[in-house]
């Protein structure tokens, strides 16, 4: 029997050098689909010799977290009952709950996709730069020790400018 | 084809975006310079990634190929 073969096309051009370009990205989102996206990116980039620096914020912020009750004041507490680790986190569509995290999980896991927690190790194995945004963790009253120690830094806006402006890409996610 | 001998033989098959780059760039530390690595996947996209990361890596794709649902690819180490 003939086999259909498809050969792809090598082009021989090199394309635009990525090896020692910059990307970056404001990671806003605690949504486990938006954060799969924003690991897969990280860790792709840095496949391709990119160095990535990853800025955590707000909901974001769940991403680095380990899974432990934080807050100092009642809202803090009560924020803290909320606040889910990276392997906590829902689907930001269809989570009802929590059964969308649930499916989500089993479908991937059926089509052999990497966890999240298994893309953040690989992006910590492959340099990616993990930073925490300052401010929000005062406001979400997270001590630094509530996070993992793969995270790099505690910065401000500041320090993320300079490195977004020293970048090819910066991503919002 | 002419017969390449492979400095490493990679199995990516059943493995899925972003993966499959991301192994190509882990083992493309340890072989030579001028190395060759004989890849075997099944992700689609890998028929995009790899040429892409090729091309941005500066490594050579010597061959590509996809038989069915099995996608074999060569790569030799440039820098």
């Amino acid at each position: 029997m003939e086999m259909a073969v498809l050969t792809a096309p090598v082009r021989e051009t090199a394309g635009e050098p990525t090896t020692g370009t910059k990307v970056s990205m404001v990671v806003l989102s605690g949504d486990m689909d938006k954060l799969i996206a924003a690991f897969s990116i990280a860790t792709g980039a840095a496949a391709m010799g990119m160095e990535v620096t990853m800025f955590f914020t707000f909901w974001g912020l769940q991403a680095i977290r380990k899974p432990v009750r934080n807050g100092t004041g009642l809202f803090g507490k009560m924020l803290g009952l909320f606040l889910k680790d990276i392997d906590g986190v829902g689907p930001s569509k269809l989570n009802m709950g929590g059964m969308g995290r649930w499916m989500f999980k089993k479908m991937m896991k059926a089509r052999n996709v990497a966890t999240l927690p298994e893309l953040r190790q690989m992006a910590i194995d492959l340099g990616v730069r993990l930073q925490a945004c300052q401010m929000s963790l005062d406001v979400m009253e997270i001590k630094r020790e509530d996070l993992i120690d793969g995270v790099e830094d505690v910065v401000g806006v500041a320090a993320f400018l300079e490195n977004a402006t020293q970048s090819k890409t910066t991503l919002f996610i | 084809m002419e017969a390449v001998k492979a400095d490493l033989t990679l199995d990516l098959k059943g493995l899925l975006c972003p993966i499959p780059v991301v192994k190509m760039a882990q083992a493309i530390k340890t072989v030579p310079l001028a190395g060759i690595i004989e890849a075997t996947a099944t992700d689609p996209g890998v028929m995009a990634d790899i040429p892409a990361w090729c091309r941005t890596t500066g490594h050579k794709l010597l061959s590509m190929e996809r038989r069915e649902k099995v996608i074999n690819f060569v790569v030799q180490r440039v820098k």
